[in-house]
C-alpha cells in the first residue's frame, strides 16, 4: 500500500568501522550464551539429560584433573602452532590449506630420523637432526606450491590441498615399510625401550616442553608480523600486490619466503607430535587440525595472541565433548552436534562484529509489524 | 595490551585453581578402589571407534555382558570410545587409572604400545590388551594379552562353505574343477593369513578340488574397497566369498550378485537374507569375566589368554538354512566336537603342502621385533601349533591352493 513512495528498505547493512575491542567480545559472549542455550534445548529435548550436568561434564573433561588440564594445554599448543604457521600465509592472502600435509611430512621426517639414526647418534644430536629434518621437510612442502604460485600463478588453494593427499599417501607407504609386526600396518611406539629421539621431560611433565616451544613461537610470530620488515611486506602484499611492486617489494620473493616459514612451522608441529608426544607415525596424526587451524587463524583475525584463546576454546569443547560420551554413554555424534552448534554461533557472530544492521525508522504501528519480521533475520 | 594480559592472567589462574581443586580427588578415589570386592571394583574400557563399527560393537557387547554377569553397576564401568591408536590411548588409559579403575581393557591392535606405557606407570592397575603380541616378552606383571582360537571358528565356517560348493556342483551350476572361493582380507597380517588359511582348509576338508583367490584392501574398514574387492573376485570366477574386514562391503556385494557369503564378526542375515550362510566371531565376554574375576580374587591374570570353543570365546552364528547346504548344522556340530576333543587339528600338516611338499618345520615370528626374526618352531606332533606360544595368531605359511592376487610374498 505504502510501497510506492517508500523506497527505504526494511533494514540495511553497514560495515562497522572502528568497533572497540570490548564490544567485539560482548557480541561474541552473547553468541556463546545463545549457543549454550540452543545446546541446552537440543540436549533437553533429544536426550532428557540436564544440560547443566552436561556443561559441568564438559568442563570436567577439559580441566577435571591435573592430567586432563595438561592434555588440554598440550592439544591447545599443537592447534595453536598450526594456526600460527598458517597465519603469515593468510595475511599475505595466500590460502594455505595444506597445513595437514605440511605437518604430516614434518612428522614423517621426524619418524624417519628416529628410526634410522636412533641407534647411532647421541640423543641431543639425534633430537637436533630430527628437528632440522622436520623443519626442512615442512618448509619444502610449503615451498612447492609457493614456487608454482610465484612462477606460474597457479591456484594455491587447490595446490596446497592436493599436497595434503600426497603427504598422506607417502606416510601410508612408509607405515608399511616400518610396520611392526609384519603385515599389521602399524608402526607402534618408535624406540620405546631406548627412548632415543624423544624430547626430554621438563620437571617430570610430558607436555611442558611442547607448550613452552609453542609459547615462544607465538611471541616470535607476533613480533614478526607486527614489528619486522618482513611482516610489513607480508601485509602490503596481502593488501595489494601492485602497491607492493610499486614500492619495490618483490612479490615473488615474499610469497616464497613466507611459505617457507609457514611450512617450516608446520614441520615443527609434526616434530613436536612425533618426538614430543605420540612417538609414532600414522596417516591420522594431524587429525584434521591442519584445517581447524585455518578457523583458529581467521576467528582470531590473524592475531597470534587471540589465537591462544581461540584454540584453547576449541580444544576445551573437543575434550569436553569426548567426556560427555563417557559420562552419559552418549554417542560421539552428540558431542559433534554440540560442537557444531557452538561453532555455528561463533562464526555467525563474526557477521555482527563486522556489520551493523540498521532498521528503517517508521511510525510505531508499522515499525512494530516490521519488528516481528526482523526477529527472523 | 595490558588489559589483554590481565584477562589472560585471570584465565590462567582460574584454570590453575580448577586443576588443583579436582586434583585432590584422585588419591581419594584410588584409595577407595584398592579395597577388593565386587562393589568396590572399577573397570575401564578403551575402544577404537563406537558402536557404529561392527568390530568395536562386538567388544562393547562383550563388555556389557561381562559387567552384567558380574553384577557391576553402571558407575563401576567406564567406557571411552573413539580413542585413536596414538598418545590419546595412553592418555585415556592413564585417565581411567586416575579415575580409580583397577583393570583397564583396550580393543585395538595399535593401542598396545600405549597400554604398555601406561602399565609401566601404574603398576597397581591391570592392563589387558586384546589382539596384542608383546605381553609375553615385556615382562610386566600387570600387562596382559588376549585373543581367541578364531582359526577354529574359521575352519568350521569353511566346512559350511565347502558343503555349499558341493551342493552347487551337484546342482550342475559349475564343475568340481571350477570350485573357486574368493576372500577379501584387510592386511597381509598373520591374523588374516591364519584366518583365510583355516577357512580354506575347512572348505577343502569337504570339497577336495576347491581353490581360493585372496585380495587385500589395506584397511580394516573401507566399505567401498571391500565391495570393489568382492566384485572383482566374483568377476574372476569365484563362486563363494568370505571376508576378514569390518564393513558390510563384501556381504552386500554378494547379496546383489547372488553369490553365497560366509561372514565375520556377526550375522549379516538381516541385510543379506539370500546369500548369508554362517559367520564366525569372537565373544569377548568370557575373557572380560575371567580377567575381572581375577582382580576381584586378587589372583594373577594370564600373560597370554587364548579363548577357545570350550571357553565359549569362539562362536558360530546360526546357520541361515535358506542359503546353506542341507545338513550343514549337523556337520558343523560333528567337526566342533572333534576339534574340542583334539582328534582334529586345523593346521594338520598332512592336509596341506607348500610348493608341492609337506611341511615339517616352520619357524614363526612369535616374539615381535622390528626385523621380523623367526624365533619359534611351531610344528610338532604333526600339526602347526597356532595361538599356543602367544595368544595372537602367528601362522604365516603360504600353502598351495591359495592364490594371492596382489602380493608377491
Amino acid at each position: 500500500m505504502q510501497g510506492k513512495e517508500n523506497h527505504v528498505p526494511l533494514f540495511h547493512i553497514t560495515k562497522r568501522t572502528d568497533v572497540p575491542w570490548y564490544k567485539v567480545w560482548i557480541i561474541r559472549g552473547i553468541a556463546i550464551l545463545l549457543a549454550l542455550l540452543a545446546c541446552a534445548l537440543v540436549c533437553g529435548t533429544a536426550t532428557g539429560i540436564n544440560p547443566l550436568e552436561v556443561y559441568a561434564s564438559i568442563f570436567q573433561g577439559a580441566f577435571g584433573s591435573v592430567r586432563k588440564t595438561w592434555v588440554t594445554l598440550q592439544n591447545t599448543a599443537i592447534l595453536l602452532c598450526i594456526a600460527l604457521a598458517l597465519t603469515p600465509a593468510f595475511k599475505m592472502h595466500f590460502w594455505n590449506i595444506g597445513g595437514e600435509g605440511q605437518v604430516l611430512i614434518g612428522a614423517l621426517a621426524s619418524a624417519a630420523c628416529m628410526i634410522y639414526f636412533g641407534a647411532g647418534l647421541p640423543n641431543w644430536l639425534l633430537i637436533l637432526v630430527t628437528a632440522l629434518c622436520a623443519i626442512a621437510a615442512g618448509a619444502f612442502w610449503g615451498f612447492i606450491p609457493a614456487l608454482f604460485k610465484a612462477r606460474f600463478n597457479t591456484n594455491e588453494t587447490l595446490f596446497t590441498l592436493m599436497m595434503n593427499y600426497v603427504a598422506t599417501q607417502l606416510v601410508a607407504y612408509f607405515v608399511i615399510v616400518w610396520e611392526v609386526p609384519k603385515g599389521s600396518g602399524k608402526v607402534g611406539i618408535i624406540n620405546q625401550a631406548t627412548e632415543a629421539g624423544w624430547l626430554p621431560q621438563i620437571a617430570g611433565q610430558k607436555y611442558l616442553l611442547n607448550i613452552l616451544v609453542v609459547a615462544a613461537l607465538t611471541i616470535f610470530i607476533f613480533i614478526y608480523l607486527k614489528y619486522s620488515k618482513h611482516g610489513y611486506e607480508i601485509a602490503v602484499v596481502g593488501e595489494s600486490e601492485r602497491t607492493a611492486e610499486y614500492i619495490g617489494i618483490s612479490v615473488r620473493r615474499v610469497i616464497v619466503r613466507t611459505m617457507l616459514l609457514s611450512g617450516a612451522l608446520c614441520g615443527i608441529t609434526g616434530f613436536l607430535l612425533v618426538s614430543g608426544t605420540d612417538h609414532t607415525i600414522t596417516t591420522t596424526l594431524a587429525a584434521g587440525r591442519g584445517f581447524t587451524g585455518v578457523m583458529v587463524s581467521w576467528l582470531s583475525k590473524f592475531n597470534p595472541l587471540w589465537m591462544i584463546l581461540t584454540s584453547l576454546f576449541l580444544v576445551f569443547f573437543d575434550r569436553g565433548a569426548s567426556e560427555i560420551s563417557t559420562q552419559f554413554a552418549l554417542n560421539q555424534s552428540f558431542s559433534d552436534i554440540i560442537t557444531g552448534i557452538i561453532l555455528f554461533f561463533i562464526i555467525g557472530s563474526e557477521f555482527f562484529v563486522s556489520y551493523r544492521i540498521q532498521f528503517r525508522h517508521k511510525e510505531p504501528a508499522a515499525a512494530e509489524a516490521k519488528g516481528k519480521e526482523d526477529e527472523h533475520v | 595490551m595490558k588489559k589483554f594480559l590481565a584477562v589472560l592472567l585471570a584465565l590462567a589462574m582460574v584454570f590453575a585453581l580448577a586443576a588443583c581443586g579436582s586434583g585432590q580427588q584422585t588419591p581419594e578415589s584410588t584409595a577407595a578402589a584398592s579395597d577388593n570386592g565386587a562393589s568396590n571394583i572399577k573397570v575401564g574400557f578403551i575402544f577404537l571407534h563406537d558402536e557404529n563399527s561392527t568390530y568395536d560393537l562386538n567388544f562393547m557387547n562383550g563388555a556389557k555382558e561381562a559387567a552384567a554377569a558380574l553384577g557391576l553397576s553402571d558407575d563401576q564401568v567406564m567406557m571411552k570410545t573413539n580413542i585413536p591408536e596414538g598418545q590419546e590411548c595412553y592418555e585415556a588409559a592413564a585417565d581411567l587409572a586416575d579415575a580409580g579403575c583397577n583393570i583397564i581393557f583396550a580393543d585395538s591392535f595399535g593401542h598396545e604400545d600405549y597400554m604398555i606405557q601406561a602399565a609401566k606407570e601404574y603398576p597397581d592397575v591391570q592392563f589387558c590388551h586384546s589382539t596384542g603380541t608383546k605381553a609375553h616378552t615385556e615382562g610386566l606383571a600387570n600387562y596382559h594379552n588376549a585373543f581367541a582360537s578364531i582359526y577354529e571358528g574359521r575352519y568350521l565356517a569353511g566346512i559350511a562353505a565347502g558343503m555349499k560348493l558341493n551342493e552347487m556342483i551337484e546342482n550342475g551350476e559349475f564343475t568340481a574343477d571350477e570350485a573357486k572361493m574368493g576372500y577379501v582380507g584387510a592386511f597381509t597380517y598373520a591374523e588374516v593369513i591364519s584366518g583365510y588359511t583355516s577357512f580354506f582348509l575347512g572348505a577343502r576338508s569337504v570339497c577336495p578340488t576347491v581353490t581360493m583367490d585372496v585380495t587385500f584392501t589395506g584397511s580394516w574398514y573401507d566399505e567401498t574397497a571391500e565391495k570393489e574387492a568382492a566384485n572383482t573376485l566374483i568377476a574372476g570366477g569365484c563362486k563363494l566369498i568370505s571376508q576378514h574386514a569390518d564393513s558390510m562391503g563384501a556381504p552386500t556385494a554378494c547379496e546383489s550378485a547372488g553369490v553365497p557369503d560366509v561372514s565375520y564378526n556377526g550375522s549379516t542375515v538381516d541385510s543379506c537374507p539370500n546369500t548369508f550362510i554362517v559367520s564366525s566371531r569372537i565373544d569377548w565376554a568370557p575373557y572380560y569375566e575371567y580377567a575381572i574375576t581375577c582382580v576381584l580374587n586378587g589372583e594373577a591374570i594370564d600373560t597370554d589368554w587364548t579363548g577357545s570353543l570350550e571357553t565359549g570365546s569362539v562362536l558360530l552364528t546360526e546357520v541361515n538354512t535358506k542359503a546353506a547346504a542341507a545338513g550343514t548344522e549337523e556337520a558343523l556340530q560333528a567337526a566342533e566336537e572333534k576339534l574340542k576333543s583334539g582328534e582334529l587339528h586345523v593346521f594338520d600338516t598332512s592336509t596341506f603342502t607348500v610348493n608341492g611338499k609337506p611341511l615339517t618345520t616352520f619357524m614363526a615370528d612369535v616374539d615381535t621385533d622390528a626385523a621380523y626374526t623367526p624365533d619359534t618352531e611351531a610344528i610338532s606332533d604333526g600339526y602347526f601349533h597356532e595361538s599356543e606360544y602367544r595368544s595372537a595368531p602367528y601362522f604365516t605359511v603360504p600353502i598351495d591352493g591359495i592364490n594371492l592376487l596382489d602380493t608377491k610374498s
